[in-house]
């Protein structure tokens, strides 16, 4: 057991390359960024259903719309608050982009942040950006 | 004594699972999974147009050149964002025009009249009744709705086909570019489809979901009927009933629903 040295040495190396990730990026976090809202949509104050419930669930939301529009042809939405909605994410002023018309401030902010990259827009076609 | 001691440790026992679960409860109900549905509901639209069964009928003696069919074709291509790509191999077409020898393959023959020889006719998917693309789909991207419209779910389609095999009609076009660069005006009210999928006619789908009849429809100045095939009252019925009809490879057995008076 004389190799006491080496392993340790072997271990303080290790230990330095395991946590690399934790040092190197310490107190350089991103803040969570926050969708910027888009004049009619602060207008309105609700989406179709509660902020924190979008928040959380919009992809299931958008993933039920998309099914139930495509396949039997449903294109209203009756939310919880009992108002009635036109299910659609692109087209015109009664979709999601109707009302979220900045993608970049709104939708890409967050995907960005959280390194998911939807397909929506490959065939859906984005609000114009202002410039 | 010992009854009572025995029915006083139930008790408690009892009160404490009461308690325990109710925050346990609360913490499923929060959480909920990703149901994507609170407590709403869908439906359709109030002025939907609704059939049992759509159907088409053509009338081609109302055509005498492909200059006829051009704002017809024009009329599908802008609504539905169609490229217009020169390489012949890459072609998307939903509805385009062909003449006679290829479209009534099983009719034709040497000694056919002037007319019809040289006739252009408008052909598009046939929305069978036994679609065969649906048989073959593997994702079940293409599928046949309760009102006989074969329609494709861009989203699920992977691209694989198989449709455009099976369909006996050539009815349909895969996407082998990306379609954006070669479309000239982009219809922000339809999506674009993407390099990798497979396209065909629906029937205007998205349209009829609006109350609004198909493109090429009102295109063509009561050339084409649309309507209900179970309905006998309705347009295409009478059109069926007062005239000679014929349909595109009706020996296969597709039951297509596009009629062709000629």
């Amino acid at each position: 057991m004389n190799d006491k040295n080496k392993i340790v040495a072997g271990l303080i190396i290790f230990a330095a390359i395991a946590t690399f990730p934790f040092w190197y990026n310490m107190g350089k976090a991103v803040p969570v960024p926050e969708p910027k809202l888009s004049e009619k949509a602060k207008a309105a104050k609700v989406c179709v259903e509660p902020k924190e419930f979008m928040k959380s669930e919009h992809m299931q939301v958008l993933d039920v719309w998309r099914d139930v529009v495509v396949r039997n042809a449903d294109r209203v939405y009756l939310s919880s608050s009992g108002k009635e909605y036109n299910m659609s994410l692109s087209s015109g002023e009664e979709s999601c982009m109707g009302c979220h018309s900045d993608k970049v401030e709104f939708c890409d902010k967050c995907h960005n942040y959280a390194s998911v990259d939807p397909y929506c827009w490959d065939c859906h076609i984005a609000p114009k950006e202002k410039k | 004594m010992e009854k009572s001691r025995r029915s006083f440790l139930k008790l408690v026992g009892i009160s404490t699972l009461g308690l325990g679960a109710s925050p346990v409860l609360d913490v499923f109900a929060a959480s909920g999974g990703h149901d994507g549905k609170p407590k709403a509901g869908v439906s359709k639209r109030l002025n939907a147009l609704t059939a049992k069964r759509w159907g088409m009928v053509i009338d081609t003696r109302k055509f005498e050149s492909k200059e006829d069919l051009e704002p017809i074709i024009d009329a599908c291509n802008k609504i539905h964002n169609i490229p217009k790509l020169e390489n012949k191999r890459h072609e998307v077409m939903w509805i385009w025009e062909d003449e006679y020898k290829h479209v009534f393959t099983h009719r034709e023959h040497e000694f056919i009249d002037e007319r019809i020889k040289h006739l252009p006719f408008l052909v598009l998917c046939n929305h069978c009744e036994n679609p065969a693309c649906v048989r073959v789909c593997p994702t079940k991207a293409t599928f046949k709705r309760e009102d006989g419209i074969v329609l494709m779910d861009f989203h699920r389609c992977i691209g694989c086909r198989f449709c455009m095999a099976a369909c006996p009609y050539g009815s349909r076009s895969f996407n082998f570019r990306d379609p954006r660069p070669f479309i000239k005006e982009e219809n922000k009210e339809f999506p674009t489809r993407m390099k990798g999928v497979v396209e065909k006619c629906n029937f205007c789908a998205e349209r009829l979901a609006v109350g609004k009849m198909p493109a090429c429809v009102e295109a063509s100045n009561g050339a084409i009927a649309f309507g209900d095939l179970e309905d006998p009252e309705s347009e295409v019925r009478e059109l069926l009933r007062s005239n000679y009809t014929i349909r595109r490879k009706p020996d296969l057995g597709a039951g297509p629903s596009v009629y062709y008076i000629v």
